[in-house]
């Protein structure tokens, strides 16, 4: 167990209660709570509690497990366009609605959702499969080229996303699916916990394998490959990595930006820098991130709550701009 | 990009590849160190085609130092050198600490490479390869961006690499170092092999015309030559006059 894993995990079971706690009604320990205290904790916050730290430990891992791939220290895991293939594949669904049996109604946007991140990971496969540097393979594009195919990918997604909004069947559609958009976790239960929660840890431990081999591109493709990394089994290791953590959290959460990128930030001065030392510290970061960031928006008085998704960006938009600076004079 | 090119490399030797900008040199490296598959033909290693091995059996017997690489994380000293062990898949504390012993990096080894003076910083570099306790070290260019001083430091600890039997391979711009300090060289241009020998054989003013276009003759003793040009390309020659 590494410091900043202890640090974050510290931090994580002080979180947990006090998220469980807070909310529109507030539940004390020590006095008799309401008569459906259990009731408001076991259905409403723990499902939601336990959803906010899946999500949030599979964007931090995916965000560490990004920078590390692109060694830049400003990559987001969104860069892979697969964030928004699973919203496509969401959008989808709304528009499906009218005739989606209502049995599998409720399944039918997260599993159109995986569907569109397991599309963009076969996308993003062929497309590696073209421009990996392979000593076998000779020339190629390699990570460079790479990344411009993964926000190809998003912007296609994103234009498709934006004519599904355009010719929405419904106003009530329309409405559903820009909400739905803007990533939140309110009125989630059990059911979205057991979706996400296998396909995240699976990711986590996908890109935990691949971990060493990130270290290796400290020194650049050329160095990496020399230490024996295999650049195509490393990049199927982070499609498939980062398509479950990421995907599974679209899937029930809608999209949830700026975790991924600002989270390795946090846990970096804590560990020795390099990409293996920040993965499970980063998972667990972000779950601290995200399950915070869901209780304050939980309690925030505001008329209607105030989206999750909205919330980090507000928070993490600034940040980025500040990590900006700080690169501009050379502390990055 | 190079042609009709076959060479058997000795260990327990430096070896140099010169050449002209753009005659292949590190190409060729790439190629030897099974990076770079060749169009035709194979490059063996100890008698098994580097092409079949193992991305892992290889590494083990073949260190790489690229040109002048940038470093992604700031990482610290011991960090990086410890990167040396990613082929062997262990903690190889042993290798370690021998390689930051033979590069003198003990009094920096918590330091972040950030802020490393460009010598240290090509020690560390080696440094990170000699961890790797390789057969074989091919080096692009480890000398380029040093100074007089660390450029001799750092050849010494190539010597010393190849006095410890393992076999060397460095690509080197400045024709002198190649002839001091080298047991053999290749001369390419064009992607061709132009001389293959002993440096006095190899680095003959005949063959600095024939690669580089330059007359050109060398001054002082074995050992501790110099190279004086008299005339660079004819095309350059028109432009200054």
């Amino acid at each position: 167990m590494t410091r900043a894993s202890l640090v974050f995990g510290a931090l994580l079971t002080v979180l947990v209660p006090l998220s469980l706690l807070a909310g529109r009604v507030w539940i004390a320990p020590w006095a008799d709570g309401p008569a459906n205290a259990a009731l408001i904790l076991g259905e409403l916050r723990l499902p939601r509690a336990m959803l906010a730290i899946t999500i949030g430990a599979g964007l931090g891992a995916a965000g560490a497990a990004m920078q590390g791939y692109l060694r830049n220290p400003l990559a987001d895991p969104g860069l892979f366009g697969i964030a928004p293939m699973a919203a496509l594949g969401a959008v989808a669904s709304f528009w499906l609605g009218a005739v989606i049996p209502p049995a599998f109604a409720a399944w039918a946007l997260p599993v159109m959702a995986l569907a569109g991140a397991g599309l963009g990971m076969a996308l993003l496969a062929l497309i590696a499969g073209r421009t990996s540097s392979d000593a076998a393979g000779g020339a190629g594009g390699g990570i460079a080229l790479f990344t411009l195919a993964g926000l190809m990918l998003a912007s296609l997604a994103g234009a498709l996303t934006a004519l599904a909004i355009t010719l929405a069947p419904s106003p009530f559609a329309l409405s559903e699916i820009v909400l739905w958009l803007n990533g939140a976790l309110t009125d989630r239960s059990w059911r979205e916990v057991a979706i996400a929660a296998p396909l995240v840890a699976a990711g986590i431990a996908v890109l935990a394998l691949a971990a060493r081999n990130l270290d290796a591109l400290t020194l650049g493709e050329d160095a990496a490959r020399s230490m024996g990394v295999e650049p195509r089994r490393l990049l199927a290791l982070l499609v498939v990595g980062i398509g479950l953590t990421v995907g599974a959290g679209v899937a029930v959460a809608g999209i949830i930006g700026f975790v991924g990128l600002v989270v390795p930030h946090l846990v970096r001065p804590l560990t020795n820098r390099l990409p293996s030392s920040l993965i499970v510290p980063s998972a667990l970061a972000g779950a601290c991130l995200v399950l915070a960031a869901d209780s304050i928006v939980r309690i925030l008085p505001m008329v209607t709550e105030l989206r999750l998704g909205i919330a980090l960006s507000l928070i993490g938009a600034p940040f980025f701009g500040w990590l900006l600076l700080r690169m501009r004079r050379g502390q990055l | 990009m190079i042609a009709d090119l076959s060479t058997t490399l000795e260990p327990g030797r430096i070896t140099a590849i010169v050449g002209p900008n753009g005659a292949g040199k590190s190409s060729l490296l790439l190629g030897l160190a099974g990076l770079l598959a060749p169009a035709s033909g194979t490059v063996t290693l100890g008698g098994d085609d580097i092409a079949g091995l193992h991305p892992r059996v290889r590494a083990q017997a073949i260190g790489y130092l690229p040109q002048a690489p940038d470093i992604a994380w700031d990482v610290a000293v011991e960090a990086l050198v410890a990167l040396g062990r990613l082929p062997w898949r262990d903690r190889g504390t042993d290798a370690i600490e021998a390689a930051l012993d033979a590069l003198s990096l003990q009094p920096l080894r918590r330091r972040p490479v950030s802020q490393l003076s460009g010598g240290e910083r090509a020690r560390v570099l080696l440094a990170r390869v000699l961890a790797g306790e390789p057969r074989w070290i091919l080096a692009d260019e480890p000398l380029a961006a040093l100074d007089l001083a660390h450029q001799l430091a750092l050849t010494a600890h190539f010597t010393a690499c190849a006095a410890n039997g393992q076999g060397v391979v460095v690509v080197l711009h400045d024709l002198a170092i190649a002839m001091n300090h080298a047991d053999r060289v290749l001369v390419l241009k064009d992607g061709r092999l132009i001389a293959d020998g002993p440096p006095e054989l190899a680095l003959d003013p005949q063959v600095i015309a024939q690669g580089w276009g330059v007359k050109a003759r060398w001054l002082g003793v074995r050992g501790a030559m110099a190279l004086v040009a008299h005339s660079g390309p004819e095309r350059a020659n028109r432009v200054i006059e």
